[in-house]
């Protein structure tokens, strides 16, 4: 199952042409995604190694049967491909193009839930986005949607959640040996399409997830948010992690979203929100991780290869 | 980007939002001809960009430019919550009827916009948010559909500002929404919008964050209201480098790449410092933010660590780099041949620096560090140990 997305999502590129869009295209294929197709109106009919290109997302589709997109196009562009993928009605929709103008994302993001779609199951649904500002989305050895490095860690039952790409990248890869069900890169910007708590329900309903790792970083309520959801809805163990304990107040952090103002958006006040419903917080990445290793010796959570 | 009053209220006078009439100046002379400029009373307003500025006696009245001048020169170069008042601002003084408060702002947790709106004008918002919460009307504004004049005669209502003004309030509230959404701004605040005793609607103050990735499109605001005057100047360096670097008081000097990793690095530094302290290692904390990114080229990793051996308070270097997308082996080289570039640019590496690597082909990245040999440069394979041996360094070494 994993969540989101799987061995049989297929995969199109908006902005496949361009260096990111083509670098991360080979890395996406080389690591087991089956990517079916790329967009550029200006290079219909060429292809990038064999997977081809086409006019519109609407027509990728069409001709592909893609259910998923991966933006990579510069932020000046990323509005209207996000909206042209929402008008195609894509499932699944990830932004990872950093530096958008955050009215450009609450603009299509309140699109997305504007315009609904209408599933086999005759529901209305709206196309998931994920980002922006983000890694994207991996569930190793099934599909990996986005920048993630698929080879550092290996396919297993920990769901992971996180606002920092390095910091997921880090959390994969100490928790290698147990390995994850999917791991999801929600962005770092102030506004972003998919939330702690999307993925934690998310991760709550797969049956192929036992536990779940929540990274977090200062700025917004999205943690606090997270917690209080926690409390009435996960009962699967949580670990969590946060940064930005040490950042001065008023200051961006690398991240357009990682700001403390004033006494809201601080480190220590995610924590407690988290440890308050219970969830353990380490201190550091390495110690989180520990805590994840332990809750899942006593969840019974293993590892393919242990 | 924040802006001074003075540059939000210039936004909002572009969008025909009424306000006084103003004049920006940095010497008492100036605010005694600018006095006389408007004729009769004004206002001489400090501009720094934090709030409480009427308490800390930067807002003053002054009925002659006799008076302007005197309240100009007491305020200029005046401290308010640690900032230096280098600009003030002379403004018509108006006469208060009644005050009231209004605001666009984007609302994070919803992914929205909000509105909010009180007849209670004047105070602090977050003591009104706090003390009259029942008085502050708070309306999702849609993304989409945006404010025309019947959603903002749905925010003046529920705002409860008073009948007699209301007209005029929705076409205020319609121009501000112009500002938001035309400037590209996280935040637009009148408080307080005031009624005159003629019955005249004026944005009295007005606070303006414009949204920095939106600055491709509005270059010329965003360079005319810049602001480097209260920004560090490594700060400034950095930022014309594309570097992401924030100065802290600390001395142990950070590098990573990506937001979280080097936001999470400062953190386990200053854990390792207190822990220290009370030995050698009192007062050990970070130096520094740098994020050089997933990249880490060898340019990038030079240029970083320039900006961040340029602050003289750095004793030791940290850098942590989780190879993910950019294998370690590639890291490693960066690093060897940043020095080498440093070098070449007559600043050779006197300060010690930590390195760790993990990830992607980590162990022929640390092969490849420990031959080169570096006598400055050591490694330690995990994060939280190498944050313990640079804040070792930084509490024992002398430093350059």
């Amino acid at each position: 199952m994993a969540i989101w997305l799987d061995e049989s999502s297929k995969v199109i590129v908006q902005g496949i042409t361009g260096s990111e869009g083509t670098k991360h295209t080979r890395r996406m294929v080389a690591s087991g995604t089956n990517v079916v197709g790329g967009v550029n109106p200006r290079k219909a009919g060429a292809d990038v190694d064999g997977i081809p290109v086409f006019a519109t997302v609407g027509e990728a589709m069409k001709e592909t049967g893609a259910n998923v997109s991966v933006v990579f196009v510069p932020p000046a562009f990323a509005k209207d491909a996000a909206i042209e993928a929402i008008d195609a009605q894509i499932e699944l929709l990830v932004v990872i193009t950093e530096g958008i103008p955050v009215q450009d994302t609450a603009y299509f993001f309140a699109y997305s839930r504007e315009t609904g779609r209408l599933s086999s199951t005759n529901e209305r649904s709206s196309t998931r986005i994920i980002g922006p500002n983000c890694p994207g989305i991996i569930s190793p050895g099934k599909s990996n949607a986005g920048i993630i490095p698929a080879d550092i860690t290996q396919p297993g039952r920990i769901g992971l959640v996180s606002k920092s790409g390095t910091l997921t990248y880090q959390m994969m890869y100490e928790l290698r040996d147990i390995g994850f069900s999917s791991c999801v890169g929600i962005g770092g910007d102030p506004v972003v399409g998919t939330t702690h708590i999307d993925c934690l329900r998310a991760f709550q309903d797969d049956p192929e997830t036992d536990a779940i790792v929540m990274i977090g970083e200062i700025g917004g309520d999205a943690e606090e948010r997270a917690a209080d959801f926690i409390k009435s809805n996960v009962t699967k163990p949580v670990v969590g992690y946060v940064a930005g304990f040490t950042a001065p107040e008023g200051k961006t952090m690398g991240h357009a979203g990682a700001i403390v103002s004033g006494s809201s958006g601080t480190a220590a006040a995610k924590q407690q929100a988290l440890e308050a419903v219970g969830v353990r917080v380490g201190r550091t990445p390495s110690e989180a991780a520990a805590l994840m290793r332990e809750a899942a010796r006593s969840a019974n959570v293993s590892g393919q290869n242990s | 980007m924040d802006l001074f009053e003075w540059q939000a209220k210039e936004l909002f006078g572009k969008y025909a939002v009424p306000i006084t009439r103003q004049v920006v100046v940095t010497t008492a002379e100036q605010a005694r001809a600018a006095a006389e400029h408007l004729g009769g009373p004004v206002m001489v307003k400090a501009q720094v960009k934090a709030g409480g500025r009427g308490k800390a006696g930067g807002v003053k009245y002054a009925a002659t430019p006799d008076d302007a001048e005197k309240h100009a020169r007491a305020i200029l170069g005046m401290q308010i919550k640690g900032l230096t008042v280098h600009t003030v601002l002379i403004s018509e003084a108006a006469d208060i009827g009644a005050e009231y408060y209004f605001s666009f702002l984007l609302d994070r947790g919803n992914r929205t916009y909000l509105a909010m709106c009180s007849a209670e004008g004047g105070m602090e918002i977050e003591q009104l948010a706090v003390e009259k919460p029942e008085a502050l009307a708070r309306v999702p504004v849609d993304p989409v559909a945006g404010v025309d004049e019947a959603k903002a005669l749905e925010i003046a209502e529920k705002g409860a500002l008073p009948e007699n003004i209301r007209d005029q309030a929705v076409d205020v509230i319609v121009k501000l929404w112009d500002v938001f959404i035309s400037e590209e701004a996280t935040l637009v605040e009148v408080n307080p919008l005031v009624r005159t005793p003629d019955g005249q609607v004026l944005a009295l103050d007005g606070k303006v964050t414009l949204d920095d990735n939106a600055a491709f499109r509005h270059g010329d605001v965003h360079d005319a209201y810049r602001d480097n005057s209260a920004t560090d100047p490594l700060e400034v360096r950095a930022k014309e480098k594309g570097l992401n670097y924030v100065k802290l008081e600390g001395s142990v000097g950070i590098i990573g790449n990506g937001a979280g990793l080097v936001m999470s690095t400062l953190d386990v530094v200053a854990y390792a410092g207190e822990e220290l302290a009370g030995t050698a290692g009192k007062g050990v904390r970070p130096a520094n933010f740098l994020d050089i990114g997933g990249g880490a080229s060898a340019e990038v990793m030079a240029n970083g660590l320039e900006i961040v051996l340029s602050d003289p308070a750095v004793k030791s270097v940290f850098v942590n780099v989780f190879g993910g997308i950019t294998s370690c082996d590639a890291v490693a080289n960066g690093i060897i041949s940043a020095l080498g570039l440093l070098e070449g640019r007559g600043e050779e590496l006197t300060r010690p620096l930590v390195v760790r690597l993990d990830g992607n082909n980590a162990d022929e990245g640390r092969r490849i560090l420990a031959e080169a040999g570096h006598p400055m440069v050591e490694q330690v394979d995990t994060m939280d140990g190498a944050a313990r041996r640079a804040a070792e360094l930084a509490a024992t070494g002398s430093g350059a």
